[in-house]
């Protein structure tokens, strides 16, 4: 099992990534086998700068990476790091994540009570 | 950017570590865990809702309470918090309910680094390897979060394409 501890913003970026439909639909037709840049941008109606632009989001993600195949450059994606995102220990660890972001949220809140009054009932147990 | 988690859960051993830290006292902390209206401000997966039935977070103080996911799934979870000592030190168990007898003991620190830093460590022992597997995992599958509902409708996306 991985501690992804040390890389806590992969989650965020790869999230991000895949909160665009296009990127989604780049992934969506990656997973058929790997495919050059004018491939890619064929079924969508943006520049094919912009479609540059969504794989570098992807990239640095790490969702997809590029080979260098002469001139071709071919996107391929990068299928274990889709599956870290499925894997039951980046939900568990997800979760977490959120209720300790939740956890952070209500200690925040609760420091205007704390310096404003003292609770007596701290003091007991 | 917020603390990182981290989670080690060790191949081949019924283990499960989570150790968090807080840009809050040790005190704020604690009481985060020991009030029933803060737990449920917190506790489990973002867009559920946590009826708490009990919650006496005391040294022989117990808990029970369900989860409701967005779906309308409930998810019931119940212990008895066996020792508690303030701002420092928890051992309860964890059950939940859909996996019944499979009971794991978790101990909790609470530590206070300083500047009004603190920082939680969780190590939860499960009755097997399996159990800690698949407890994990049924627990998670109503897990559905935002991030993953986006995984699915990408997963969707793939096969229809």
């Amino acid at each position: 099992m991985r501690d992804h501890g040390a890389d806590d913003g992969w989650l965020d970026r790869a999230f991000l990534a895949l909160a665009d439909p296009v990127r989604r639909g780049i992934i969506a037709r990656l997973s058929r086998g790997p495919a050059t840049v004018n491939e890619l941008a064929e079924p969508f109606s943006i520049t094919k700068q912009a479609v540059s632009k969504h794989i570098q989001v992807l990239e640095q993600a790490g969702l997809v990476t590029r080979t260098r195949d002469a001139q071709r450059r071919p996107v391929h994606l990068a299928p274990a790091e889709l599956e870290r995102l499925t894997g039951w220990i980046d939900r568990y660890r997800l979760i977490h994540e959120q209720q300790y972001r939740s956890l952070d949220a209500v200690l925040e809140a609760s420091v205007g009570d704390d310096t404003a009054a003292h609770h007596p009932k701290e003091k007991e147990s | 950017m917020s603390n990182p988690v981290i989670v080690t859960a060790p191949e081949g051993l019924p283990f499960i570590d989570i150790e968090r830290e807080f840009d809050a006292p040790v005190a704020a902390v604690f009481r985060a865990h020991r009030e029933p209206e803060l737990v449920k401000q917190w506790l489990g997966p973002n867009g559920y809702e946590m009826d708490i039935a009990e919650w006496d977070f005391t040294t022989h103080g117990a808990y029970r309470y369900v989860h409701h996911d967005p779906q309308g799934g409930a998810w019931g979870f119940h212990g008895t918090f066996h020792s508690v000592r303030e701002n420092e030190f928890a051992v309860q168990t964890f059950e939940f309910e859909g996996v019944p007898d499979v009971v794991a003991v978790e101990t909790i620190a609470f530590e206070d680094l300083g500047g009004g830093r603190s920082r939680v460590r969780i190590h939860s022992t499960y009755p097997s390897v399996e159990a800690r597997d698949g407890m994990v995992q049924s627990g998670m599958e109503g897990g559905l979060t935002e991030g993953f509902e986006r995984l699915d409708a990408l997963v969707a996306e793939g096969a229809s394409a």
